[in-house]
């Protein structure tokens, strides 16, 4: 009975960790790091280099990624030849030295047994940083954006714990500039488009105090999960009433990956046939991974998005 | 008509008896129960539909009445798609469960035991996890391969818990049943437990599992487990009395002329094939097959003439009330129903059992 009881809260407090699957096809990123083969020399005569509590006496060379976010930004940077090993989920960019190693379930011997001298994570779990200071490994924690704002800061501290500030600010700005483009490529609608963001096939969605929320925020839409006025976290699981009568003019499928939906499994869900966007055709099959990142890929997220707003103004213009 | 329970320590006050061997008056204050939260259960809801919208729709589906609906084609299907089957499947959950949980105290002698004692919920648990991990999404003969795998390993836990209980101490003993149960479970939990540390990225769809839902089953679900629920109640309340006479033990039953393994072996399996499907439908709840039948125990008494009964109908008024608190507490957002039936049922049935001390002589 308590099993199930701290379960209960568990699943709440796991509620709020974005989803992410492991099998990727790899997209066609604006952003998509170059090869590390020709990647640029990082530069030595910035260390020792301070991040938060985390100061590099010497540029690190040997460093484990255990944040599938961070990994992408440690290679968009060029930093990818510095990494020695990543987590099981860090599966983009093709090529990473992809290892057992988990960042939900961390086993501090294993990390260690690859003898890094940087550790990235997104979280802390079961005391990891404490285990890996006390090992005297440098670990910096980049736990989930909140914001654009929040991504460029983390692809900033990468590029100065790596030696590649230059780097990281160049992509940091290329990010900036393509989001602004992509977005003012979007006239503004008449009336804001409604979305639903599905993160799994239990109906948790995402409001748009999240970091996926404030993309669609950023393109004029209406999100149904702020509805749930905060009562339920920032990633409430709606009713599927709720949403069926919200009647969404867009529904993201962020679980095509994890739980395999589709528009026509969706379709095929009792009561949602009343939904227009089923009838319209406006569903868009999201990759979970990109969608549930922060790093440089979010750029293609805004693509694939503003892609789809301009469909839809169009079919109902005709 | 008198009725008592058997005096094996507990409360053996004598009640009037119908011909279910039950109170009317209990009978009619379950049936108001069970149908004040049928209404509430498909009144109340994130969308808001009138209760003269839903009276009239309902009224318009009655063969022969002239009636209309003024709901929108989109109300209709929330009403009758979403709504009406998660009540529905809310009832026969929480009866379903309720009376496995009594049949479960009865047959092993066992206040504290419940419908997943021998394994059903770790089986379910596994059989789920390992579908949503390897098929995420994928459907037999239109079926949900997480219901089926739950289901099969719901029933296989329990087959295992029997044959491994059985081979150990032999059906005389119930304590090597209940061992053989507990270490089934611990073993499946334990494996359920590393599939899901190995898969960390499903980890919220598992716990979503675990925790309960009957929002997303819809008529199917309602279809899937009615005939499981069926032969679970049948079978349990046939047995009900000879469930009275197993609390003086076997020997004793056996000299009254009962059949202890047999009842066992049945009340069991039909036990189990009820849990199983409502665990494959909608998650392990749990509270349900444990606080329900004490209640009734503690309100009304211990014979399981009187227990099984109320059960199915206090569980499914149960279950329903839960599951329409699950719907509103943070509507449009939902919480899981298992954390309602956990946070509301332990403070219910504290004041219970301190309310029926307290009207003690």
């Amino acid at each position: 009975m308590f099993r199930r009881t701290l379960i209960a809260f568990l699943a709440i407090a796991t509620a709020a960790i974005p989803a992410c699957g492991e099998d990727t096809a790899p997209g066609d990123s604006a952003t998509s790091p170059s090869s590390t083969s020709a990647a640029p020399t990082p530069s030595v005569s910035a260390f020792p280099a301070t991040v938060g509590d985390v100061t590099l006496p010497t540029l690190p060379e040997r460093i484990v990624s255990l944040s599938a976010t961070a990994t992408e930004m440690l290679f968009a940077i060029d930093a990818g030849a510095q990494v020695v090993a990543v987590d099981d989920q860090s599966n983009y960019p093709p090529g990473t030295p992809m290892t057992k190693l988990s960042g939900f379930q961390p086993n501090v011997e294993a990390i260690a047994g690859y003898t890094p001298d940087l550790v990235l994570v997104s979280y802390d779990p079961g005391g990891l940083v404490k285990s890996l200071k006390a090992l005297a490994i440098p670990t910096l924690i980049q736990p989930a954006a909140a914001s654009m704002r929040d991504s460029y800061e983390q692809i900033a501290d990468l590029g100065t714990l790596t030696g590649h500030t230059e780097e990281a600010a160049t992509l940091a700005e290329q990010m900036r500039s393509d989001i602004a483009g992509i977005v003012a490529s979007v006239p503004p609608p008449s009336d804001p488009l409604s979305v639903y963001h599905e993160l799994d096939d239990t109906f948790f969605s995402a409001t748009s105090r999240t970091f996926v929320g404030k993309i669609y925020k950023a393109f004029g839409m209406e999100n149904i999960a702020d509805g749930a006025n905060g009562k339920a976290g920032d990633y409430p699981q709606l009713s599927s009433e709720y949403i069926v009568s919200a009647d969404p003019d867009l529904i993201v499928l962020a679980d095509t990956v994890c739980c395999g939906q589709t528009a026509a499994t969706v379709g095929t869900r009792p009561g949602w046939s009343s939904i227009a966007a089923l009838h319209m055709g406006e569903v868009l099959e999201a990759d979970d991974d990109i969608v549930s990142r922060w790093g440089p890929r979010a750029v293609d997220f805004y693509q694939l998005v503003a892609d789809t707003v301009i469909a839809i103004e169009q079919q109902m213009a005709a | 008509m008198e009725a008592a329970a058997p005096s094996d320590g507990g409360d053996a006050r004598p009640i009037a008896v119908g011909s279910l061997g039950v109170s009317w008056r209990w009978v009619l204050a379950s049936a108001v129960l069970l149908l004040l939260a049928l209404v509430i259960g498909v009144a109340v809801g994130p969308a808001h539909l009138g209760l003269g919208g839903i009276a009239a729709s309902i009224f318009a589906r009655i063969p022969f009445v002239h009636a209309s609906t003024a709901l929108s084609a989109q109300q209709e299907s929330i009403l009758w798609s979403l709504r009406v089957p998660r009540v529905v499947l809310g009832a026969l959950a929480g009866g379903t469960l309720a009376v496995a949980g009594a049949a479960y105290q009865g047959t092993f002698r066992n206040p504290l035991a419940d419908p997943y004692l021998l394994g059903a919920a770790a089986g379910a648990e596994l059989g789920a996890t390992l579908a949503i991990i390897f098929l995420p999404g994928q459907a037999f003969l239109g079926v949900n391969l997480v219901a089926a795998a739950a289901f099969a390993g719901a029933a296989l836990a329990v087959a295992g818990a029997y044959v491994l209980g059985r081979s150990a101490g032999g059906m005389r003993s119930v304590t090597s049943l209940i061992l053989a149960g507990v270490a089934i479970a611990s073993f499946l939990t334990a494996i359920q437990t590393y599939a899901q540390q190995r898969n960390a990225d499903q980890i919220r769809q598992v716990y979503a599992w675990l925790l309960g839902r009957l929002q997303t089953a819809g008529w199917q679900g309602v279809s899937l487990v009615v005939p499981y629920v069926v032969i679970c109640v049948v079978v349990v309340v046939a047995h009900r009395r000879v469930l009275d006479v197993l609390q003086f033990g076997d020997d004793e039953a056996a000299s009254l002329g009962v059949r202890p393994r047999r009842v066992r072996f049945w009340v069991v399996v039909a036990a189990t094939l009820g849990t199983a499907a409502v665990v494959a439908v909608c998650g392990a709840i749990a509270f349900v097959g444990i606080i329900v039948p004490h209640t009734v125990r503690l309100m009304v008494g211990r014979s399981y003439r009187v227990v099984v009964p109320l059960s199915l109908a206090l569980g499914a008024a149960f279950l329903v009330l839960a599951d329409t608190l699950a719907r509103v507490a943070v509507s449009p957002a939902e919480l899981p129903i298992g954390v309602i039936t956990a946070l509301v049922g332990a403070p219910f049935f504290v004041v219970v059992l301190r309310s029926t001390r307290t009207a003690a002589p």
